[in-house]
């Protein structure tokens, strides 16, 4: 199991990084010498608000989209390790942590499902 | 400055926390919120977003190589998990109903506690003859490696660290740091798990506490691509670095100097939020 993890880990973070790099490159061609603003919060467009927003923006080729696909990779790579516990204390007969390690992923879910939704307040 | 010079100006500082951070056990997220905020004069939001996901990229790195080692305690992490998710969800909803200001307060005041632990002593605490019944019933106790061969440990107390791990989770979301002292302070000190083992399951745990909130964040347009990208970027450069360099550095001058460094960040955060710069 904790071999298993630690690819899980090392690969999620691997592949995150790695399509961050890429869209990192594209965005400063782009953009690279236009005047970047964070002094006031306007909040993010809609369509880097939500996976499906994204991966619409990857497909119409957009940087800061394949930036942000990086960024859910990253972040689905902890709920990936959860969602293979599960498995593995199911493997070892464990039931008492197959629920505990349910209860997590169901939180995570939660949180992230809410993301799918878009621009939800 | 235009994007590329920010974009870069951002890498390095990011690369010098991340390096930082892995030699000192801090993380390097800590100090690239306030930095983000005095240095550049990023908004708090934006700051926190961006941090708040290089946050989940030092843990899972870190926790790539202590699981394989045989450090975390995976049994322990899940059940703690419960707590610091819930509480993390419950601290990202928050923190958009919070005025900027106090954030900026409260993550200096976490700043300065951090700092302080940071540069503290950690004698390790007897190891506890039995367990409680709680940690026997979820199978917590376990070994871990040293020198000298596997090292049995029991736990204790595991109701109040599950409240406090709630709390660790409620600040981590609240400020998208991954209140990694916090942590270690409830199983180090509360349930009498070994430091080492504690420090190993608390960086195994921030992953999965960071993306509870980050789905909020996300949602609310506070992760940024232009800004959480050299973040990320620099903070996983420089933990590489860090790591590399771990064995022959000074750990207890270099904890001094980063000491000196969040306390002085900690204070600039707490005089621009009561003076409502921030």
């Amino acid at each position: 199991m904790e071999g298993v993890i630690s690819i899980l880990l090392q690969a999620g973070l691997t592949l995150a990084a790695g399509v961050v790099l890429a869209g990192g490159i594209c965005y400063l061609f782009r953009h690279g010498t236009s005047h970047p603003d964070y002094r006031v919060f306007r909040g993010e467009p809609t369509d880097l608000r939500s996976v499906a927003g994204i991966l619409h923006g990857v497909a119409a080729l957009r940087c800061r989209d394949l930036i942000q696909l990086g960024l859910v990779l990253l972040i689905a790579t902890p709920v990936a390790r959860v969602a293979f516990s599960v498995f593995a204390f199911a493997m070892e007969r464990d039931r008492t942590y197959v629920v505990i390690t349910l209860v997590v992923l169901a939180i995570l879910l939660y949180s992230l499902a809410g993301g799918l939704s878009g621009g939800l307040r | 400055m235009n994007t590329s010079e920010f974009t870069g100006f951002i890498y390095l500082i990011s690369t010098v926390a991340g390096f930082l951070g892995a030699l000192t056990g801090l993380g390097g997220g800590v100090v690239i919120t306030p930095a983000l905020i005095l240095l550049l004069g990023v908004d708090i939001r934006y700051a926190i977003g961006a941090t708040l996901v290089s946050v989940i990229a030092t843990s899972s790195g870190a926790a790539a190589a202590y699981v394989r080692e045989g450090f975390s305690n995976i049994r322990i992490g899940m059940f703690l998990e419960i707590a610091t998710t819930l509480g993390a969800v419950l601290g990202a909803s928050v923190a958009s109903k919070t005025p900027t200001s106090v954030l900026a307060v409260i993550f200096g005041f976490v700043l300065l506690y951090s700092a302080y632990q940071s540069t503290r002593p950690h004698p390790e605490l007897p190891s506890e003859s039995r367990s409680d019944r709680l940690a026997t019933l979820l199978k917590m106790d376990s070994s871990y490696p040293t020198p000298q061969g596997p090292e049995s440990y029991h736990v204790r107390r595991v109701r109040t660290g599950f409240s406090l791990m709630f709390g660790a989770g409620m600040l981590s979301g609240l400020l998208g740091i991954g209140s990694g002292a916090l942590k270690v302070i409830a199983m180090d000190q509360v349930m009498r798990i070994p430091f080492k083992v504690s420090t190993t399951t608390s960086n195994f745990m921030i992953g999965v506490t960071a993306a509870a909130s980050a789905g909020v964040y996300l949602r609310r347009g506070y992760i940024d691509p232009g800004l959480a990208m050299p973040v990320m970027l620099g903070v996983i450069t420089g933990s590489i670095i860090g790591a590399r360099h771990l064995p022959e550095a000074k750990t207890h001058v270099l904890r001094l100097i980063f000491g000196l460094v969040v306390a002085a960040l900690a204070i600039e955060m707490i005089y621009s939020g009561f003076t409502g710069k921030i």
